[in-house]
């Protein structure tokens, strides 16, 4: 038994693929529980930041800062009176949020948060993931038309379309990415023996990106930028979110397809949006933006091809360097933490608040610290360097949020139908090209 | 990697597949008809899993199940309820149908009796990592023109849906 426990460790392969249902399990728990965390502070970053922007504090009175208003706000959710519409289909009423958590998070078990930090690696990974959440909106559908109401009929009839019309969009720039991965050569406009020995899987796109020694964004440039346009286009319209939060358009439709759910369900949809925000951040990270690589994949040690990084310690200069960024970062928010603590108005009301922020900035120098020791430093890397992107694409969402209007209904797909899927059959079209480009030159010169 | 418990896997794969199927017909709520179609499909994924053909169960599920059944619900969501559940669900041609199911029964079972020298007992197994670049070969070296011919096909019936839906463009 122990064996079977301490064999994976030396194991170059993700847990489901080396056949150990333990350290899968072990993967599947640590996974939840980390994406669950990350729709626990993007609640309070979301509220912080929106309120920032529109010069407004955001929540200030439970914690310092705010910083226990996820807390407060989960306590209300949960003890809140669970009111089911008696008009309402009650079977689906009661499956389409349970439905929504179960697809928004069985999408991460292909995720690669490292070379062997995935639940599994399938070959038809990529598919996988936007087959999977493509069941989501079958989730809203369900809830819109449970509650027999008309505002969330409403809701669910424009996700519904919605979503379908974007999916087009998304899945071409997807296979042009795909397409870049069969393409053996190196560097932005490298073409390599144009074998095609392409990949669908998450954990081979990356490691294509790594052997080209380029993120796709830059592939072709600025083909791969266009295509991870269209995708980061698509991306919001499938999540729902502003500028493409037609279904729960406040000001139009209440709350869209969940006006009917209150308490522990309400608090389920909100899960399984923030979850399927983080999904399809991660499947832009993992296709254009290089999954778990740090930047300048170019610049890398010899190791770049080992799964086990750690183990060799003759990488790079520029390897070593990278090396302390979690580290560093950690210890930048606990400076700011600290600052802000100094900061804070010298009034007995405020004693308790202040010490809690500033054992909130101890514990985050005591993490720093720890990402500090060469080995906790070296095997933290691919994990740091996945959820940083993911971060970045989180605080993009709020920022779209913040800044753009909502889209109308026939604009909405005007774009999506006559703008983003002629680009993307366009930029399918010319990666085909570019790839083929030394097999069609051949060809022309055996005509002419 | 070997696969775990294939046998419970069939079974419980297959269950949910016929009772999805056998839930289908007899619902009265086309939307529950419809959601049971879902979960059959989805089992019907599972199995093609089982098989060693995951592109094909990735297809199964984003066009059957994310796709096609998506547009079925957009449309049965706006179908009268009220007036759809109280018209009668099964027309006069069960007979018939009980007959032609009943023959296409015993021919599955005398093949399951008689045809082993027909089926090979052990399949040829396709090598499961490379089953979707395989796929993709076949598609596009060797049948090529089938292939295109087929799209074709489907482009003639997206402008035709069209035309016949707007008549003014």
């Amino acid at each position: 038994m122990l064996d079977y426990v301490t064999s994976y460790l030396h194991s170059s392969l993700t847990p489901g693929q080396a056949g150990n249902w333990l350290w899968a399990l072990v993967y599947i728990l640590v996974i939840f529980a980390g994406v669950s965390g990350i729709v626990i502070v993007m609640n309070w970053g979301e509220r912080k930041a929106l309120a920032h922007m529109q010069v407004r504090l955001g929540p200030m009175r439970v914690g310092p800062h705010g910083l226990m208003q996820p807390i407060a706000d989960a306590i209300k959710l949960l003890t809140k009176e669970d009111i089911m519409p008696s008009e309402a289909d009650k079977p689906i009423f009661w499956l389409a949020p349970v439905w929504v958590v179960m697809i928004a998070f069985s999408v991460f078990i292909v995720v690669p948060f490292g070379p062997t930090h995935a639940v599994t690696d399938m070959n038809i990974g990529i598919l996988f993931m936007l087959g999977v959440s493509s069941l989501g909106v079958l989730g809203i559908v369900m809830a819109g038309w449970a509650s027999n109401s008309h505002f969330p009929l409403m809701g669910a009839l424009r996700s519904s379309a919605q979503m379908v019309s974007y999916e087009i969009a998304m899945g071409l720039a997807v296979v042009s990415a795909i397409v870049m991965t069969g393409l053996g050569g190196i560097g932005p406009y490298g073409i390599g023996s144009g074998a095609g020995s392409g990949t669908l899987s998450m954990i081979g796109i990356v490691q294509a990106q790594a052997q080209q020694h380029v993120w796709f964004i830059f592939k072709f440039f600025p083909v791969g930028l266009v295509a991870f346009f269209i995708f980061a286009v698509a991306m919001i319209a499938e999540t729902n979110r502003a500028p493409f939060d037609l279904p729960e358009a406040e000001s139009e439709l209440v709350a869209g397809f969940h006006t009917e759910y209150s308490g522990l369900r309400w608090s389920l949809f909100m899960l399984g949006e923030y979850a399927g925000m983080v999904a399809v951040s991660s499947i832009a990270i993992t296709l254009w933006l290089g999954g778990w690589l740090r930047p300048f994949p170019s610049t890398h040690g010899p190791a770049i091809n080992i799964p086990f990084l750690w183990e060799h310690p003759e990488q790079g200069v520029v390897d070593f360097a990278f090396s302390f960024a979690p580290a560093l970062v950690m210890l930048a928010l606990a400076f700011f933490s600290f600052f802000n603590a100094m900061r804070m108005p010298k009034h007995p009301l405020l004693k308790i608040q202040t010490i809690g922020l500033y054992a909130f900035g101890l514990v985050l120098a005591g993490v720093g610290l720890i990402l500090l020791a060469p080995p906790v430093r070296d095997r933290i890397q691919d994990i740091f360097w996945f959820v940083f992107k993911i971060a970045c694409f989180m605080y993009l969402y709020i920022w779209y949020r913040a800044t753009w209007p909502r889209y109308r209904f026939d604009q909405l797909m005007k774009v999506g139908w006559k703008v983003l899927l002629p680009l993307g059959l366009g930029v399918l079209l010319v990666t085909g090209i570019i790839g083929l480009g030394p097999e069609i030159a051949a060809w022309l010169k055996g005509v002419v | 990697m070997t696969p775990v418990a294939p046998t419970f896997f069939f079974y419980l794969l297959s269950t949910v597949a016929v009772v999805g199927a056998i839930l289908v017909i007899t619902r009265k709520n086309p939307v529950h008809s419809a959601l049971s179609l879902i979960f059959t499909l989805l089992a019907l994924a599972g199995l093609y899993l089982m098989l060693y053909a995951p592109f094909v169960a990735g297809v199964q599920i984003i066009l059957y199940a994310g796709g096609i059944m998506v547009l079925f619900l957009f449309v049965i969501m706006l179908v009268n309820i009220e007036r759809s559940q109280r018209e009668v669900q099964f027309n006069q041609q069960w007979h018939v149908g009980i007959i032609a199911s009943l023959a296409l029964g015993f021919l599955f079972l005398y093949v399951y009796k008689h045809g082993s020298s027909i089926f090979p007992v052990n399949p040829v197994s396709m090598p499961e990592p490379m089953n979707t670049q395989q796929v993709g070969m076949a598609l596009f070296r060797n049948y090529l023109l089938p292939f295109e011919i087929a799209s074709l096909l489907l482009l003639v019936a997206i402008v035709g849906a069209v035309v016949m839906a707007k008549k003014r463009i």
